[in-house]
């Protein structure tokens, strides 16, 4: 392709400034010198020391860990199911636009509906038990409802790009369904659930509206305490824990790329 | 006949089985769904045509009067106020959904003409806000628009906010968080349309003499299309019920309909009313992925 023009180009690099200035800010602000103001006084690094002896932060940050390790897990396990179930099995016409449809119900419906049904839902539920209080148990819930369809989507588009002529010369060779499943499924649809959990894991980390609706006073995630402190006044502490947040984001997604970029390699 | 011998994928077994089968792995996940997905959500659109007490309990008894106040009817007369904020949360998204298709369309013309390997390095960069949190990157337009820098200056200076105030909150933080925010959801789905353009088309085109806009929609709309209604539907349906952005950047004055919806469960503790503006919402998704639809399109989420 040729060279865009020069109009383009500009306009291009203008779009690109506009989305990282914001962030850039932040960065820049984290390591300046002045706590309050944005007069720019000479560089530190206090505030990035500051937040690793901040108990409540570092508990902040392994709730918000703990929380996606654990949702992640269950999701993967249960959407990956869900995809076998749906994909490798003779269903009616019907019942597979029936399926269809509920896998894309948790990915259209906006966060915030979810989040409403779901406060509502665990409301009417703590007459029964007192689990469904406000905090982690409901946000592990919230958290699988909405990841469970997108690892289903993702690892059954790896079953279908697959298709089914290994597992039928298995069968031919008298392999048993356990058999099927275990050595020849499960190894080649890898690749699709190790997306989906990775796809999961980070929608759990992003999430702030499901969070926000769930969480209970001893479960703050660190996009919580991020809208919380920023309501208060933004503080170099703040930008700080912010700009740790982006390099971790850009080092996942940079993983991620090379992950699957090695992928097609092979 | 559930009972008769077939033979699927190489195995030989009788419909009865298989559907036990199926129904074992699909049942978890299901399940799951079934009890904390369409249960809530049909309790939820049973609960807006419920009651609120004093306290904000739940009195289930039926009414629509939650619905009448969405309306704008209430005691004290008539006034548009919630309509207005589902009509600006339509007019927010759908100018947000505007902008980003047209920045959308040089960046993704000048990622597609890098050479392979910076081409690469700039999708990333396109990818990270794209995964980057929500709440840090709503807050970090508060630093642009502090009234310390130029921004807020110019501002001043040209008499449009008094000096030394910020330009936050204000309908325009709410357009540049939003913008900023739904960006690369048109960009990505619109750059893989991009891509594969066919280049001979718009060559034959401009020997044609066509002019430049001739060109556009004539040669590169139709290729680029599918990626673009992607890129719209990805942008529109979650705008519309945004929460973050016009909580930050917006302030009271400037709420849209999830600012609404969380005000219930929040600080009114009106649970029927803010079950019943979730289906005014849902709604509106509805009709949009509808319109979607009707353009004959499948929805390719993933």
């Amino acid at each position: 392709m040729k060279a865009a023009h020069p109009v383009i180009k500009s306009l291009a690099l203008g779009t690109m400034g506009f989305l990282y200035l914001p962030l850039f800010g932040v960065a820049v602000y984290s390591v300046n010198k002045a706590e309050k103001g944005l007069l720019w006084k000479g560089f530190t690094l206090d505030w990035y020391l500051q937040l690793f002896s901040n108990e409540w932060i570092l508990s902040t940050a392994l709730n918000t860990l703990a929380l996606a390790v654990v949702s992640t897990l269950i999701a993967t396990v249960l959407g990956t199911l869900v995809a076998i179930g749906i994909n490798r099995f003779p269903w009616s016409k019907k019942a597979n636009s029936m399926l269809d449809i509920m896998l894309h119900i948790p990915v259209v419906t906006p966060d915030i509906i979810m989040a409403g049904a779901l406060v509502v839902a665990f409301g009417l539920l703590r007459v029964l038990s007192n689990v469904f209080e406000p905090g982690m148990f409901d946000m592990i819930i919230a958290h699988i409802t909405f990841q469970i369809a997108f690892v289903a989507l993702v690892v059954r588009s790896r079953l279908m790009s697959i298709g089914h002529d290994v597992e039928e010369a298995a069968r031919d060779l008298f392999a048993t369904n356990w058999y099927v499943l275990r050595r020849v499924m499960i190894p080649l649809m890898l690749p699709g659930v190790v997306a989906g959990a990775m796809l999961a894991f980070t929608l759990s980390l992003d999430d702030f509206v499901l969070s926000f609706f769930t969480a209970g006073p001893d479960s703050q995630t660190l996009p919580l305490y991020i809208y919380a402190a920023v309501r208060k006044g933004v503080t170099p502490e703040i930008h700080a824990l912010s700009t740790l947040v982006v390099l971790i984001t850009v080092v996942l997604v940079v993983g991620a790329e090379r992950m699957s970029r090695k992928k097609e390699a092979c | 006949m559930p009972n008769r011998l077939f033979i699927w994928r190489g195995e030989l077994t009788t419909r009865g089985s298989l559907t036990k089968r199926g129904l074992s792995f699909l049942s978890s996940g299901m399940l799951w769904l079934a009890l904390f997905l369409i249960v809530p959500t049909l309790v939820f659109m049973a609960l807006s045509f419920a009651d609120r007490g004093e306290y904000g309990e739940i009195i289930w008894k039926f009414t629509v009067e939650n619905y009448q106040r969405l309306m704008g009817y209430s005691v004290f007369g008539w006034t548009p106020d919630y309509l207005y904020i589902l009509w600006r949360s339509v007019v927010v998204a759908g100018l947000t959904t505007l902008i980003s298709v047209l920045l959308s369309y040089p960046l993704s013309f000048f990622i597609a003409s890098r050479p392979p390997r910076s081409r690469y390095l700039w999708l990333t960069l396109v990818i990270v806000p794209f995964w980057t949190n929500m709440v840090i990157r709503a807050y970090a337009w508060f630093l642009i628009l502090a009234p310390e820098l130029p921004f807020a200056k110019v501002a001043a200076f040209l008499g449009l906010v008094p000096s030394g105030s910020a330009l936050y909150p204000s309908p325009i933080a709410v357009y540049l968080g939003m913008v900023s925010m739904f960006l690369p959801f048109v960009t990505l789905p619109l750059y893989s349309s991009v891509e594969r353009l066919d280049w001979s088309l718009v060559e034959a085109a401009q020997d044609l003499y066509s002019s430049r806009t001739r060109v556009f929609f004539k040669a590169i709309l139709p290729q680029t299309l599918p990626g673009l209604s992607v890129g719209v539907v990805l942008t529109f349906v979650p705008a519309m019920g945004t929460f973050i952005v016009p909580d930050l950047l917006g302030g009271a004055k400037y709420m849209l309909v999830g600012n609404l919806i969380q005000q219930q469960f929040g600080a009114s503790r009106d649970w029927p009313f803010g079950a019943a503006v979730s289906m005014a919402l849902m709604i509106l998704t509805m009709i949009s992925l509808q319109l979607y639809r009707r353009r004959g399109e499948e929805i390719e989420l993933l």
